[in-house]
Parts: structure tokens; sequence; C-alpha cells
């Protein structure tokens, strides 16, 4: 793939242009912070923007989705006949501009999630239709970050499209073949030279002392200090404060739990099953027939997201649970934070052990 | 990597798709009441096709409209033909409605899913099956498997437990096994009724009745969590080992394939790598019991 340019001021033509053939999604200003919506006026388009309070997962697993539409003849407590059929979201081929490389981290666990095993068509008709432009992260969103921490500051082999300010221009790497036909197509960009080269150099290589580290510990140990720390008390602290209220997982780029719930319209007749986002902080989540919950306490169940993030997914699928968007931690009412988990368990851990 | 998996229910394609979420719709063919609690439901696929599962597999069953649960599957392969066999208790509200419904009825059908008993593992060894309550319909996929292939196992051994003589499952079968010389089988019961002659107590009750080679044997857990912990004790001090010891993990699935996070114990999914796991395995397991 190679390496484009396209000056600033030439960007807005190239959202305009990409309008008569896409949806074109991506930061903007909102009253309560920057959100992914849908850019009709290049304008809105905010590439300088620090953090979105949802992620884009929003684009690839909706809040809310059909899975298929039923229809039974006498009512569902006399189905004599069912008649089911699939629905697969017709979404427009969607154009996401500014994604950062955490979130673009989130994305990739995404695809293996849905695309192994169990092959999820309705996630994978709609991931077909996405571009993903990304923009490269140069300073820090805020405190909440800890990307770096967590090797997610690094754009992974995801993207359609990346951009990196460079002075006056955007450098604009391609990332695949439908990538570059969209930027030249509905761009002025031209082959970078090799001065662009060192200039996007010069650019990467300082931004990279600008992020600081959180964690007390490298990624890689994560899932042993959590193995070690399984019993720690610290669990039972943090299940003290946690209002399980979901927030932290509603917000989070690599959370994709859903529930399953069937709806029916007043006819009694027709309907239709939905998934919704669910989560694991909630009471519910797994609660059996019978009655028995398999984590009742909210110690339970903080511990077990913390798991998730940063040592069962991993273990899964080879990729990063926790992406250190920092947007749980900008989320949660009580401060409860990864990095602040973390770092108290590598504490323990350390007492405990006499290190 | 994980390697891509169908199942026979992944349904015809729509406009050159499949949705793994889409129930295969099946047809109740029979409804026969087993206790009070529990109603035994044959079922047929489209066609008459195959369920093609092993003893310990489960399938997603629903009514469009009301929801979808995982059901293990009561009848063993070697039993089911056009039809498989479902025991389904009366326990909310998708059961609830099930337990309505009369053959002719439809019901969704989505698998069969996860991992069963290595029944191909157990060949030439003495197998010992302990049941509690409504875990006799999986352990009953199990125990007929063996019944109809009995040269290529040693002894069957059977222990069940009920809350009460009126809770008792199964009891032709029970009453079948007890009359076989080759199947070795002890019913306890936690409530007796004036009538009970049988033996009194939790089921852990019933191991000081059988002895057992440890060399030779396997045994096959399937009941409420709370009794995995004693009935794993019984098997341990009967000198098996946790390699031996198979047990399946009910947890609350919502998909079966692997998505929905609902049947998370610690890395693993149920629906997926279990239900059926060795003690050995749940051992690594933090929160499995």
């Amino acid at each position: 793939m190679s390496l484009y340019i396209l000056s600033k001021e030439k960007l807005p033509a190239f959202v305009q242009a990409l309008q008569a053939g896409f949806r074109v999604v991506g930061p903007v200003r909102t009253p309560t912070g920057f959100a992914f919506e849908d850019i009709t006026q290049a304008d809105q388009l905010q590439l300088d923007y620090n953090t979105t309070i949802l992620p884009p997962k929003k684009y690839f697993l909706p809040q809310r989705e059909t899975l298929f539409k039923f229809h039974t003849e006498n009512g569902s407590d006399n189905p004599r006949t069912v008649d089911v059929e699939p629905v697969f979201q017709d979404v427009q081929p969607t154009v996401i501009f500014g994604v950062h490389t955490c979130d673009m981290n989130g994305i990739m666990l995404y695809d293996k999630v849905f695309s192994e095993g169990f092959r999820d068509e309705h996630y994978m008709l709609r991931r077909e239709k996405m571009y993903i432009v990304g923009i490269e992260c140069l300073h820090p969103c805020d405190e909440a970050s800890f990307c770096k921490d967590m090797g997610t500051l690094t754009a992974p082999p995801i993207y359609d499209l990346h951009m990196t300010e460079v002075d006056d221009d955007y450098l604009i790497d391609t990332g695949s073949e439908k990538g570059e036909r969209l930027l030249l197509n509905y761009s002025e960009a031209k082959m970078a030279t090799t001065d662009h080269m060192q200039r996007l150099g010069r650019v990467l290589s300082a931004k990279w002392p600008r992020f600081r580290m959180r964690l007390k510990m490298s990624k890689d140990q994560t899932p042993s200090l959590l193995t070690l720390g399984y019993g720690a008390h610290i669990w039972e602290e943090l299940g003290e404060r946690c209002l399980a209220c979901g927030s932290c997982t509603n917000v989070c780029p690599t959370c994709f739990c859903f529930d399953v719930q069937d709806e029916l319209e007043i006819t009694m007749q027709d309907g239709q099953r939905v998934r919704v986002w669910d989560s694991c902080q909630l009471h519910e989540f797994a609660l059996v027939a019978g009655g028995h919950n398999f984590r009742a306490s909210k110690a339970s169940r903080v511990r077990h997201r913390l798991m998730r993030k940063g040592k069962y997914i991993k273990q899964v699928h080879g990729l990063t649970g926790c992406t250190g968007c920092g947007r749980c931690e900008r989320a949660c009412l009580v401060d409860i934070t990864i990095p602040g988990t973390l770092n108290a368990l590598h504490d323990e851990m350390k007492v405990e052990s006499g290190v | 990597m994980i390697p891509n998996l169908t199942t026979t229910t992944t349904p015809r394609a729509y406009n050159g798709h499949t949705s793994i979420y889409l129930p295969t719709i099946a047809t109740i063919e029979d409804v026969h009441d087993e206790t009070a609690l529990e109603k035994i439901y044959t079922i047929r696929l489209p066609g008459g096709q195959n369920l093609g599962h092993t003893p310990g597999q489960f399938v997603m069953v629903s009514i469009p409209g009301v929801g979808e649960a995982p059901i293990s599957v009561m009848s063993s392969p070697s039993r089911t033909g056009q039809t498989f066999k479902l025991c389904i208790r009366n326990a909310g509200d998708l059961t609830g409605i099930i337990h309505k419904l009369k053959p002719g009825d439809k019901v969704g059908i989505r698998g069969p899913f996860g991992r069963g008993f290595p029944v191909d593992h157990y060949r030439g060894r003495d197998v010992l099956i302990a049941a509690g309550g409504l875990g006799l319909a999986p352990a009953r996929s199990l125990i007929d498997e063996i019944l109809d292939n009995r040269a290529n196992f040693g002894r069957l051994i059977i222990l069940y437990g009920a809350r009460s003589p009126a809770e008792i499952l199964f009891r032709d079968a029970l009453a079948e096994w007890a009359e076989r010389e080759d199947v070795e089988s002890l019913i306890t019961v936690d409530r007796p009724d004036e009538a009970w002659l049988g033996h009194v107590g939790v089921i852990t009750r019933l191991f000081e009745h059988i002895q057992v080679n440890p060399y030779h044997t396997v045994a096959v857990t399937v009941g409420p969590p709370v009794m995995y912990r004693f009935v794993v004790m019984e098997l341990l001090g009967k000198g098996l080992t946790p390699e031996q010891i198979w047990m399946s993990f009910e947890r609350r699935m919502k998909c079966g394939v692997g998505k929905c996070g609902h049947c998370q114990v610690n890395h693993r999914y149920s629906c997926q790598d279990g239900p059926a796991w060795t003690y050995a395995e749940a051992l690594a397991f933090e929160e499995a019991l």
C-alpha cells in the first residue's frame, strides 16, 4: 500500500464528495462532548477531538439489532404455524472518519469475535460496508487514557485509510485497496514524496514522549497478575464502591456481550427477536434457571470485568481486551479505574509475596 | 484462531446469507407428562433430519414471542432417528408456555451445541453416573447410549437423587435398570413419603453402598451446582482422579454460539468448550462451582 498527501484545505472537498455515494460519520462536537455522528457538512468533522462518549462500536454492533422476524398464526401460546425470516440490517456503505488507534484495536477484536467459530453474518455483512479512516493520535486524549501502556498507540492493520496531521497536510496511508480507491476517486490526494515521509517520521517520533505510562507493570504481565490476584482484598473494596450501573461496559470499545429478547406486536402474531447490549456488571447477567447466580456479588462482577479486560479475552482471542481508551474511567461515577485497580493489585500482591 | 463451526440446524441461506441465531422450526410429535413439574417432548426437525448430537450436548429451544433457553438433550444418539426427546421442567415464562403446547405445535430449535461427554473415551471402562434432580435427563442420553452398546463398556453404575418420591423421573426406565443384571442402580430421596421404602438422604449417601475399581472407572455427574462439590469429594474418596470425573456446567446461554458472554466460566464459554468438563479442567476455573 502507498502513502499519499492531501492538503488540509482539500479535506472538506473530499468529505463533501463522499456524500454522493456514502454515509459519512465522524467525531462532531455536541453539548456533552464529542460523539461519532453523521457528517452532512464537512465543517462538522472535528478530527482534532480528544475522545468520544461512545466508541464507534455502535456502527459495528448497534445497541439494538433485529436478528429475525417471526409470524405465528394463532399467537405465541398456540404456535401451530410459525414462520421465521432473518433480518440483515441493510446499511449504506459508510466511511468512518477520525477513528483513533485505540478504537481500531477494539474493532479488530470485534472482527475476530464475530468471524471466528460460528460466523455472525449480521455483523460481517455490516462490517463489509464499513470504511475505516483512522487519525493518528498526536496528543493524549486526557488524563484517563493509557493507550501507551496497552500497546494501542500504534494503528493496527485494519484501517482502509489512516491520516496523520503533518503541518498543513494530512499524510494518508492506504491500508486496503478499497481505501485507496476511495482516496483516489473522491479526493485530490497525491503520492507522498521522500520529503513528506521524512516529515511524517519526525511527527511520529515527536509524539511518543508526549504519552505517559500509567501502569506499574507491562500489559503482558496483567494476565499473571490477575491470576495471582484472584483472591485479593481489592475486589471486595471495589465491590462496595461499584454501583453496578453498567456504564463502564456501555462505553467500552471491547465489550460485545448482548442479551436476546423477543418483542411481540400488539396483534400477538408478529414480532421480532432482537439483541441488545448487555452488561456483566448487572445482577441478572450470570443468573441461571433455578435461581443460582454465579456472580451474585458486585465484587465478583467487578473482578470478572477486569479479568476479561486483562486476561480472558487475550486467552480466547489472542488480542488485548482493554485498549486503554479511558472511557470506563471517565464514565464511572465512583472512580473505579483500570490502571488504578491493576496498580493496587500489583501493590497488594507485592506486599503479599514479600518482594 | 478459532476454526469456523456449523451445526445441524444451521439454516438455509436467505439471499445467500445464513443467520446463526435463526431457529429451525420443528414439530412437537408427542408430549408426555412425566411428573407434576416435568414433561417429555418428542421433537421432529423438518424432513425428520437427525439431530446428530452427542450425549451431554444441548439445544436452544424457542417460542418466538416468548424467548429461547438452553435445554439438554434427553435421548441418546442411539435412540435418535427422525425425532429426539427433551425433558423440560416448568421453571419460568418460556418453559411455562412450552408446558401448554400440544402435539402438532411448533418450537424453534438451534443446535446441538457444546461439547458433550466423550463416550468413545469411556469405552472399555466402568461408568459411574451420579445424577441429581433434572440432571437425570442429560444423564439419560449417556445411559441409553451405553445400554444400546452395552458390550463396549464395563460396569454401569447409576446413582440418582431426587427431592421426593413424587419428583422421581423416568420411573419406567429406573424399573428396567433395577431389573437388569448388567446395571447397578441406586435411588435416594431427600424427603420420603410414607410409602417410600428406599434410601433416604442426599445423593452422597449412596456412595457407601458401592465399591469401584478406581483404575477402571470414569464418573459423570450432572445436577444442580450445589451437588457437585459433595459428589466430587465422594468420587475422590473412592480413589478417582480429577481427570476421571466429568461434570456438566449449566449456564444461562443466550446465544449458544460463543458470542453473548452469558455462559462464561472464567475464560471459557460453557456453550462452546462445555457444558461437559472434567473436574481437572474445572479445577483451573475459579468460579466454576
